[in-house]
């Protein structure tokens, strides 16, 4: 079990590694200039020249990428005799843009992610299982075909249609809710709460769509097991058939798909949600970084979600070994 | 009310009831394509201590007679007609609720194939315990040891340890145990076993029979076993009910039936199987054809497109007249349906006798 972790957690370090390698490289293979962004309208060719120098833009990419992959384990100093930034490992650069090291601002963000996305997870992933049990009970009857039709609809509809109708409603016709806008738990608890009560409502109702209809295709798969006309044969009552014998077989490989949904979440995949919402979130941070050519941000936004997206497929895993008592982890 | 106060004649007395009553069942399904007679006018009876062999190939129906026992078809869209009348209660008709408190507890069954019957997630144990808590009001622990008698019970060494393990660590003939622990943790009156030994191999399945045999003595309990192979029954059951397409087609005690086959699909049943006594050479015959749809069963005898004797029969009365199940001159109670003459099973058994 141990040594498994230890494989599982070195195999991700060579997937970060690769995708940060890809990442960077790709970024040089775009058409536009960070230093001419930077210079702004008023620029002379040695005011270029001297912006690329101190963003290193003008030593080789090689060079360029060994200085980035140091930073992560040394740590970096920036800027010149004038103005110096240290940035302290693991280093994901300096922002072009606002000469703050990246990890600052990622981890700043980050609470915004993290809120955002483990609630709307929490809610899905219960609305889902119970809606797709209930559809997979109901099979054929009218109960069915609401929570199949409510997750059509789910599916249907896009993140910025439902968020803004949302915001709508809510904020604008009947003013129950804050205008959007997030609020560190820390700061304002029930600002916090009632700040993301909409971005929860609107990624429950998208991903809600998938959980009820693998919920309820994994129970019906599950309810023409064997083990399920044991359950019966014993005298179990029908509730308890379904919810302990049926569930606990069904749920594992929704477990799978969860594990990786959460892991994007947290890491910034709810951009259009964040962007919605006015939330500054590590989503929004990676769109704008690469409107605005901001190579460290790119890649440490990238390497961000990727870390999370990772070591969610490694928790996973690991559950699963302990769910399903057939999985040897080894 | 009126007492009575002079005695009864003698021969107004009922017959005791017997602990089981099967009377005229039939288990249909609805589908698409027509409705399913799965089961079709099924009866017979068996006694608390005596084992009834219910054969018959894939698809004759036994399987959803002992599920029709248990009761499972309730809820589903099965349509259950007929009696069952088990220590003077009737199942068809009785509510689920009722039916649930039953299941378990009265009526047990043994389900084929323990891999996929036992949960994968649950230990053995757990299981075993379940079972039991359904019934009785004790604690977990108490389950728990109830679990570990059982398994001892049923001949599972290191029962302390094993009552932990997930039915994956079992080997096939310990998980069989296991499955026949959990149909026995509450002395049910009836013990269902659907082919009990199919999933398991020669040296096992031995076993296994052995153990349903010891502990049906042991708890006096009524045993229906199906199978498709004779070998299991004729070891174990007191009377073999032959079915084809969901009908009955030989009935009677497993001594007259294995001795004096009255009914050509049980003699292919009985040339599909091994003697040890036989030739090594000789070519076991299996019966031709397959098993018959069972929405549109063959006018007739059901049996007439697999039946190779069907010329000694008049007038292609096979293929017309579905024959009654008749009694079999010199027997007790053995009944089977088939429109040759005795005349004319004798000759034929002759010749197959000669000619082999």
């Amino acid at each position: 079990m141990f040594r498994y972790l230890i494989r599982r957690l070195l195999a991700a370090a060579v997937i970060m590694l690769v995708i940060t390698t890809i990442t960077f490289f790709i970024f040089f293979a775009l058409p536009s200039d960070p230093a001419l962004l930077a210079c702004g309208k008023t620029c002379s060719p040695s005011r270029l020249a001297e912006i690329r120098h101190s963003l290193g833009l003008d030593r080789s990419y090689l060079t360029q990428y060994w200085e980035f992959f140091k930073g992560l384990f040394a740590g970096r100093d920036f800027g010149d005799q004038s103005v110096r930034i240290h940035c302290g490992a693991p280093c994901l650069g300096v922002s072009f843009q606002t000469d703050t090291p990246v990890l600052t601002t990622l981890l700043s963000d980050f609470p915004a992610d993290l809120s955002l996305g483990l609630g709307a997870a929490v809610a899905f992933l219960i609305l889902g299982v119970g809606l797709g049990t209930v559809a997979a009970v109901r099979r054929g009857r009218a109960a069915d075909k609401a929570a199949v039709g409510l997750a059509l609809f789910g599916v249907s509809v896009q993140i910025y249609f439902i968020g803004l109708l949302l915001l709508y409603l809510f904020v604008d016709k009947f003013q129950i809710l804050p205008t959007s806008g997030y609020t560190p738990i820390t700061e304002d608890p029930a600002g916090w709460f009632k700040g993301l009560i909409l971005p929860w409502a609107t990624l429950v109702i998208v991903y809600l769509a998938m959980y009820t209809r693998l919920t309820r295709s994994s129970m019906l798969e599950v309810f023409a097991e064997d083990y399920m006309r044991t359950a019966r044969a014993k005298g179990l009552p029908a509730a308890k058939v379904v919810l302990k014998h049926g569930l606990r077989a069904a749920i594992t490989p929704i477990i799978t798909i969860f594990g990786m949904d959460v892991g994007s979440l947290i890491g910034g995949s709810a951009v259009i949600t964040e962007s919605v919402f006015g939330i500054n979130g590590i989503g929004k941070l990676a769109v704008d970084s690469v409107q605005n050519s901001d190579l460290p941000v790119i890649l440490g936004t990238t390497l961000f979600a990727a870390t999370f997206v990772v070591l969610a497929n490694v928790v996973v895993d690991l559950v699963y070994g302990l769910v399903d008592p057939r999985v040897r982890l080894a | 009310m009126s007492v009575q106060t002079s005695p009864q004649p003698a021969d107004v007395t009922p017959a005791p009831a017997p602990f089981l009553d099967v009377r005229d069942l039939r288990v249909h399904f609805p589908t698409e394509d027509g409705l399913v007679k799965s089961v079709d006018g099924v009866s017979f009876t068996l006694e608390k201590g005596r084992t009834l062999g219910i054969v018959g190939e894939s698809g004759s129906g036994k399987s959803v007679t002992s599920l029709a026992l248990l009761g499972l078809h309730k809820g589903t869209r099965a349509q259950v007609s007929g009696e069952i009348w088990l220590e003077g209660k009737e199942l068809v008709a009785l509510p689920e609720t009722e039916m649930r408190a039953l299941r378990g507890r009265t009526v047990s069954m043994i389900f084929q194939d323990p891999l996929s019957a036992l949960h994968p997630f649950f230990t053995v144990g757990a299981q075993i315990a379940e079972a039991y808590r359904v019934h009785h009001k004790v604690s977990k622990k108490e389950a728990r040891d109830r679990a570990v008698e059982m398994l001892k019970r049923v001949g599972i060494p290191q029962p302390e340890r094993r009552v932990r393990d997930y039915p994956h660590q079992f080997s096939g003939g310990m998980r069989q145990r296991a499955m026949i622990a959990m149909s026995l943790v509450c002395d049910p009156a009836l013990l269902i076993a659907d082919e009990p030994t199919t999933a398991l191999d020669v040296t096992v399945q031995a076993q296994i029979l052995d153990l349903i045999r010891d502990l049906q003595e042991e708890f006096g309990s009524a045993v229906v076993i199906i199978t498709h192979d004779l070998g299991v029954v004729s070891d174990i059951a007191d009377d073999i009910l032959v079915m084809y397409g969901g009908r009955r087609i030989e009935y009677g005690t497993t001594r007259d039936v294995l001795k004096q086959p009255q009914h050509p699909y049980t003699w292919g049943l009985l040339q599909s199987m091994p003697h040890l006594t036989g030739d090594v050479g000789e070519r076991l015959d299996p019966i031709p054809g397959t098993p018959p749809s069972l929405i549109n069963l063959p006018a007739g005898c059901a049996f007439h497109p697999r039946c190779a004797y069907k010329g000694w029969v008049h007038e292609g009365r096979c293929t017309v007249d579905r024959p009654e199940l008749r009694p079999v001159s010199g027997t007790g109670r053995h009944i089977a349906a088939c429109h040759l003459t005795d005349e004319a099973k004798h000759e034929i058994r002759d010749g197959v006798r000669k000619g082999a």
